[in-house]
């Protein structure tokens, strides 16, 4: 094996090393980069049969919105999404497939993955919340992310908060982030159990059905826009993740109230910079023939 | 102000609201220490949140009638409503004894308006700027009477209502709210009123404010007022309580997916 330049830290918990290197910086006048927070509102509520979650889209570094439109509902497994606040790397690394250098390499959505292949399962809610609350609180509250975790499993639809240090809550509806108590003062007023009944839906009832979800749809959206309009670190457009047994619906940008308002009628005309002289496309070859309906692997 | 996810601000410490008014808790403190004797101090017994909205014949405003000692909710029928001259009622939240030392600076007010006995009397707007002006100064010396207050009233047909706060911040508006009020009932406000509302629509606005405040504030208790200003006078109702809704049924068995787990 090459030498390896990168040593392996100890094994858990957070390494304190370079926080002299740090502090003597700051006395010389280098501050630390502001990180960029998702000061946020997120908030999820079980319905009929499934989980709704809903994130508003700006990212704030201090004052200032850094981000118009980013996404704070991220992948977890194919039935289950977690929506984040904190700080915005470590809700998206701590949930990303990427695996980052000199840390451990457990990512939940990864581990997830690993575990449904190991199982031949579908991942089950509990299991990504165990595996969140671990990391988290492993990490004594420095990743600083607060979570939504909603998904839909064998065992039913389930939703989750968990906080920074590592505890969790399993509850109907919840909000999360600096906008959340304007978004639960919504849930507290209009939130109803029927939404929750998860009986099986004969056909000529599922318009119904689809007036629930709609019900559900556009009470997490007025929670959301409440956040967006009532609290500063919340702002842009409505997010909604609607997740069931049947699947889930990534509904982006579902509500944009906060359009620009004044744009040039003309458009925008950018003077050429590079003249373009010639265009040829030549599509890659494929390397790799892939074989449909090959023999299985052996055990 | 920190955006860290949480659901309680920090700033709810003491019933701070805001940046400004933990650095004049700071100042006093410092002038404690350095031995004015007069200054403030901390809130020993406070009141949660006033929450008041305009109506089409004046003011309605609800208080819960809970007294905190720190953390404990030691008194239950502390009334922090009360009305002012023939037009205008006073709501507060903060510190019970300093609210009642501003119920004696008015009673004083008022009195010296009615001995001048010009058939004219001090409405809303006069009492409010009064109020203004007492918390500013106060403030301004590092001794504040620590409250937010809210002043409604109807005088002459024109509705007025206002609020105060312990540094002396002012503003007028067709719906206000102190303390965790502005959080939590302020948004539902914004969406839900408009002009012209009616007595039972604005009662029933009110109660779903005053039901999301005592869901989801520590220091609520379940027994509130709601108060009446019209052209006619004021009118306190008896305390009563509202009814909460607890049989969610995620609540009943949360372990369900997973035997063991919480």
């Amino acid at each position: 094996m090459s030498k390896s330049v990168i040593e392996t830290p100890p094994k858990g918990g957070f390494s304190f090393d370079l926080c002299k290197r740090n502090e003597m910086l700051s006395k010389k006048g280098v501050n630390p980069p502001s990180f960029r927070k998702t000061g946020t509102t997120i908030v999820g509520l079980i319905f009929q049969d499934g989980v709704i979650l809903g994130a508003d889209t700006r990212a704030t570094e201090g004052p200032i919105v850094c981000d118009k439109n980013c996404e704070k509902i991220h992948y977890m497994a194919p039935n289950i999404y977690c929506c984040g606040a904190g700080t915005a790397a470590d809700t998206e690394a701590v949930t990303a497939i990427v695996i980052l250098l000199c840390l451990c390499s457990d990512m939940v959505s990864s581990q997830l993955q690993l575990h449904r292949y190991h199982t031949g399962r579908e991942s089950r809610v509990v299991t990504a919340l165990t595996l969140l609350k671990r990391h988290l609180f492993n990490y004594q509250g420095y990743v600083s992310a607060a979570l939504v975790l909603g998904g839909v499993d064998v065992t039913g639809p389930h939703l989750h908060t968990i906080y920074p240090h590592g505890s969790t809550d399993t509850l109907p509806f919840a909000t999360m982030g600096s906008g959340s108590l304007a978004a639960m003062a919504v849930f507290e007023s209009k939130y109803r159990e029927g939404l929750t009944v998860s009986s099986p839906i004969p056909f000529f009832w599922s318009l119904i059905f689809l007036f629930q979800r709609n019900e559900g749809i556009e009470l997490v959206t007025e929670a959301i826009c409440s956040g967006i309009f009532n609290d500063l670190g919340s702002g842009s457009n409505v997010d909604i993740c609607v997740i069931t047994k049947g699947g889930k619906e990534y509904l982006r940008n579902h509500l944009q109230p906060n359009p620009r308002t004044y744009t040039s009628s003309k458009g925008y005309s950018f003077p050429k910079k590079t003249e373009v002289l010639l265009t040829k496309i030549i599509p890659l070859k494929e390397k790799v023939e892939i074989i449909e309906g090959g023999d299985a692997m052996e055990e | 102000m920190n955006f860290m996810a949480s659901k309680q601000p920090e700033n709810s410490l003491l019933g701070l609201e805001s940046d400004s008014q933990r650095t004049l808790y700071v100042t006093c403190l410092i002038s404690i220490e350095l031995g004015s004797s007069l200054d403030v101090r901390y809130p020993y017994v406070t009141g949660t949140s006033v929450v008041a909205l305009k109506y089409k014949d004046g003011i309605l405003m609800a208080a819960d009638m809970g007294g905190s000692y720190g953390s404990t909710l030691r008194y239950k029928s502390v009334e922090r409503m009360k009305p002012i001259g023939k037009h205008s009622l006073l709501g507060a939240s903060g510190e019970i004894s300093d609210f009642q030392e501003i119920l004696r600076y008015l009673d004083e007010l008022i009195l010296y308006d009615n001995m001048w006995d010009d058939g004219n009397s001090l409405g809303p707007k006069e009492v409010h700027n009064y109020l203004t002006r007492v918390m500013y100064n106060r403030r301004n010396k590092f001794n504040p009477l620590w409250n937010s207050l809210v002043l409604g009233g109807v005088k002459n047909g024109q509705k007025y209502l206002g609020t105060v706060s312990m540094i002396g911040v002012n503003f007028e508006d067709n719906h206000v709210a102190t303390g965790f009020g502005n959080h939590l009932a302020r948004p539902v406000l914004r969406q839900e009123w408009h002009e012209n509302l009616s007595f039972e629509d604005g009662v029933r606005l009110l109660e779903k404010c005053m039901r999301v405040l005592l869901y989801r504030d520590r220091s609520a208790v379940n027994k509130l007022q709601i108060a009446k200003i019209t052209e006619d006078g004021v009118t306190i109702s008896q305390p009563y309580s509202l009814k909460t809704y607890w049989e969610f049924s995620a609540f009943e068995n949360p372990a369900q997916g997973a035997i063991g787990s919480w």
